[in-house]
């Protein structure tokens, strides 16, 4: 059990939290749901639409809008490597463009997060279409832990969604 | 420019809009509660704001050259400065090298006052 109290999320990492992220409005907006989270990563999708096409002439989505979800999982793998959940800020975020997306598909991004001190955290990601070991996009940033006053809506949700998921195992415990 | 706007579709979903000066153009991103990341301060999305930055190197870059093709990122880069409020964001861009395969572009976003920026981006795009 050791290990698992060393992250503040432990309890709900898994495949069952696919619309925590519609607390953030931009990415209710762009439909993005949650593929998976761990220890330290997280891996979140976006449907392709022909609003988010940035080249007309190709039908690629814009470059910005793989920015966007790099950095909504960049956040999310970020709670997902806390010990205490704390209010996450991007500083920086570099996306490298390595190919084309192929039109028409479902984009998915997988970020980790290496290292969370106290004031920053440290990630790396990479985004595909069909498979991971071959992406388009690939990513480094670095965030604020703790600058923000108070914690955003979607980080409020996770903090719920972790204190019901603890209260149901205790439950099961018990009974 | 602003025909060239109409054609890309994220810039229409975007609502952004040129605004032409004596050094070149601004373009306007306007605040709207679907570009919101965090609701409680209210702040725009980081990915917003970097796509607005990566769209206005993009679009200087297609105004200098006169390129009837939209150029091709290799790679963008964003500082994030000051959260942005829920107000319009305003971006300069600035080619600081044409190069024959490559040019450098270094943006930079504001909101009411252009000396205290939201976010600067730089990146480079195949010409």
């Amino acid at each position: 059990m050791a290990a698992e109290t060393q992250y503040a999320l432990a309890s709900i990492f898994g495949a069952g939290l696919q619309d925590m992220l519609h607390h953030t409005p931009h990415a209710k907006r762009l439909g993005m749901q949650v593929v998976e989270t761990g220890p330290g990563f997280a891996v979140v999708t976006l449907p392709y639409a022909p609003e988010l096409v940035g080249d007309p002439s190709r039908g690629v989505v814009f470059g910005g809008v793989i920015t966007t979800l790099l950095d909504q999982t960049a956040g999310l793998a970020i709670a997902c490597a806390m010990a205490e959940l704390r209010p996450i800020a991007t500083v920086d975020l570099r996306v490298d463009y390595l190919r084309a997306a192929d039109p028409g598909n479902a984009l998915f991004a997988r970020v980790d997060c290496t290292k969370v001190t106290r004031a920053v955290a440290f990630v790396h990601g990479v985004a595909w279409e069909h498979r991971r070991d071959e992406p388009f996009a690939n990513c480094l940033g670095t965030f604020m832990i703790g600058a923000n006053p108070v914690m955003s809506p979607g980080l409020k949700k996770l903090a719920e969604a972790q204190a019901q998921a603890e209260r149901e195992r205790a439950q099961e415990v018990d009974s | 420019m602003n025909e060239l706007l109409d054609a890309i579709p994220y810039a229409r979903f975007l609502g952004a809009s040129i605004d032409r000066n004596a050094e070149g153009f601004d373009l306007v991103l306007p605040f709207r509660e679907e570009i919101v990341g965090n609701a409680t301060l209210p702040a725009i999305h980081g990915g917003v704001l970097g796509a607005f930055l990566e769209l206005t190197a993009l679009l200087r870059l297609i105004d200098e050259s006169g390129s009837t093709t939209v150029p091709k990122p290799i790679n963008f880069s964003v500082d994030y400065l000051r959260s942005a409020g829920p107000k319009d964001c305003r971006a300069r861009a600035e080619i600081f090298k044409l190069g024959r395969r490559i040019a450098n572009v270094r943006v930079v976003a504001w909101q009411d006052d252009s000396t205290k920026p939201v976010a600067a981006g730089y990146g480079k795009f195949l010409v």
